[in-house]
């Protein structure tokens, strides 16, 4: 600050100084920078205007609403509703074909097929691998080995409500655990996992437990696996016969299902995924490797555009049986 | 130029300058501060979010002392990729029984803030026990000893009482059946009283074995307990209807 009674000059420079003195040192009292002068202005001005149109000061029940009504949610919304709109092309058509005219229509396949591989990354791939080659406890897509259905609706319907998900209308079925809940005796275990690793013509069953095991495999398993152990749909049993296993077909991992159950959950996407991204899921997972061809009748006179897998159509024919 | 002069005055005398910066520091404090005093001023009334149950509390502890924070955020920001990644953003109620809250803005791993439901508890368990079991590039490190350590379960009351101190609106009764509470949840048994469970923190608890092993309440089960409530607590249908009718 100048001291103004005590004014005095140096006289090199011609500049006023600030009168203070240190050690015989003075300091020269040079205005600031014209540049800098008018960047503090404008900065000043940019913050009251700030104040005015953006959200700016806390008052009691939360803060000056500014005269843009800009807030986050808004910009949320906006750029969703820009993506929206992006997408609205297929989208609205998407919205209101069917499963079968979407897998008829090149159009809305690959739109479907797209979206579903973004989404499935995000949520499936954790459990059934970014391929969807799944691992132990978590099915393969990519085969024909179907636990619940393999046609569009009933992926749709698995993917909707979920499998033992604690959703009312979840998929459930459950296996006894035969051995914990001393439903069978060790010996007769033995049996039946022998009998059953026989099926799909394993090295490690023991002959001569095999025709017991059958017996066994009739009495407690036949009601839900089918006489032939080739697995029913409608209680998501799968085919014990082929060389396909959720869990390993090892005798060891064969005899803890038996002994323990296994019970697979996954869950419902319904609330957490909208409609319109589980079909896109349903189309992708359906394209993967093992889709079936739909059993209604109304799918038949149309020639897919698409071609599926050629041993969909041998499934199609057997119904519900597997493969 | 009569005010420099004064101003002069507190540039020349330290104990005054400092005198006034203190009461400058404190305008400025008042100002940003006061108005959070009131919690309805920063938190949206939204119907769902209840206390954490006993089990759930436990979890909650095993995160924090595992330092789960470290890598993963419980914060979805209201940004187009976060919510087409995890799902609708986390709101400030969904944190408000946090103590601490566990929101971050740095992630090695994936949000957590709704990873409730999103996988089976056999998911959960066979990732934390060995996590590229499931998912091949993981770097998480294993946690498998929650398997073989049981739970502390017998003072999840005085961790209730420490909380109400803290405003966790936990009843007298809560805090009586904590340990009651946390066993009933961790097994999911009939025997136990479920309908007490259900009666203090609602109809949606989850209530089953989580780990897979029936016979022991372990640190799995409190932590998987912890995770699968994570971000399922809102019911959104009310809170977007509070979204639409603010201002």
């Amino acid at each position: 600050m100048s001291d103004h009674k005590n004014k005095e000059i140096d006289k090199v420079s011609g500049v006023e100084t600030t009168g203070h003195e240190w050690d015989g040192l003075k300091e020269l009292n040079n205005p600031a920078p014209r540049w800098w002068l008018w960047v503090f202005f404008i900065t000043v001005i940019w913050s009251v205007w700030y104040w005015v149109v953006y959200p700016a000061w806390p008052v009691p029940g939360g803060a000056t609403e500014g005269s843009y009504g800009w807030t986050q949610y808004k910009k949320l919304a906006a750029e969703q509703q820009e993506i929206h709109d992006r997408q609205k092309a297929y989208l609205d058509r998407f919205k209101k074909a069917s499963f079968d005219q979407i897998l008829n229509d090149q159009e809305l396949y690959a739109f479907a097929v797209a979206g579903g591989g973004a989404y499935f990354k995000d949520n499936c791939a954790t459990c059934h691998g970014t391929g969807g080659a799944g691992g132990p406890g978590y099915p393969n897509l990519n085969d024909d080995d179907w636990l619940w259905g393999g046609d569009v609706d009933a992926i749709y319907e698995t993917i909707l409500y979920g499998i033992r998900s604690g959703h009312e209308d979840s998929r459930i079925s459950e296996m006894p655990a035969f051995g914990q809940d001393e439903l069978l005796a060790k010996p007769d275990i033995d049996a039946v996992v022998d009998y059953v690793i026989s099926l799909s013509g394993s090295k490690e069953a023991h002959a001569g437990n095999i025709e017991k095991g059958r017996e066994i495999f009739a009495n407690n398993c036949a009601s839900c696996h089918g006489e032939d152990g080739r697995g029913l749909r409608e209680f998501g049993a799968p085919n014990l016969a082929d060389a396909l296993w959720l869990y390993g077909g090892d005798r060891d991992s064969v005899y803890k299902t038996v002994f323990n159950s296994r019970k697979g959950v996954m869950p419902s996407w319904t609330g957490r995924l909208d409609r319109e991204t589980i079909r896109q899921l349903s189309v992708y997972v359906h394209q993967l490797g093992g889709g079936e061809k739909r059993v209604s009748a109304a799918s038949e006179d149309v020639k897919p555009a698409v071609t599926l897998p050629e041993d969909a159509g041998e499934t199609d024919s057997n119904g519900h049986a597997g493969e | 130029m009569s005010f420099l002069h004064k101003h002069q005055k507190l540039e020349k005398n330290s104990l005054l300058l400092l005198f006034w910066t203190i009461i400058a520091v404190l305008i400025g404090g008042i100002v940003e501060i006061i108005p959070l005093f009131r919690t309805e001023t920063v938190i949206e009334p939204v119907k769902g979010v209840r206390p954490y149950t006993p089990l759930e509390l436990a979890g909650y502890n095993i995160y924090l002392r595992e330092g789960c924070y470290n890598c993963h955020s419980q914060q979805i920001r209201p940004l187009r990729d976060e919510v087409a990644r995890y799902g609708h953003y986390s709101l400030a109620a969904e944190s408000m029984y946090d103590h601490p809250f566990q929101w971050g803005s740095k992630r090695t791993g994936p949000d957590l803030a709704r990873v409730g439901g999103k996988y089976s508890d056999d998911w959960h368990v066979a990732h934390l026990k060995a996590p590229r079991d499931v998912v091949p590039e993981s770097i998480m490190p294993s946690y498998s000893f929650l398997l073989k350590t049981g739970a502390k379960i017998d003072d999840l009351d005085q961790h209730l009482k420490t909380l109400r101190l803290a405003g966790v609106p936990y009843s007298d009764e809560m805090i009586e059946n904590a340990e009651k509470d946390a066993i009933a949840q961790a097994t999911g048994e009939a025997r136990m009283d479920m309908a007490g469970l259900v009666s203090r923190y609602g109809e949606k608890v989850l209530a089953r074995d989580f780990d897979g092993q029936p016979e022991v309440i372990s640190e799995m089960d409190a932590l998987v307990a912890y995770l699968q409530v994570l971000g399922t607590m809102v019911d959104f249908k009310s809170a977007e209807q509070v979204e639409e009718s603010a201002p």
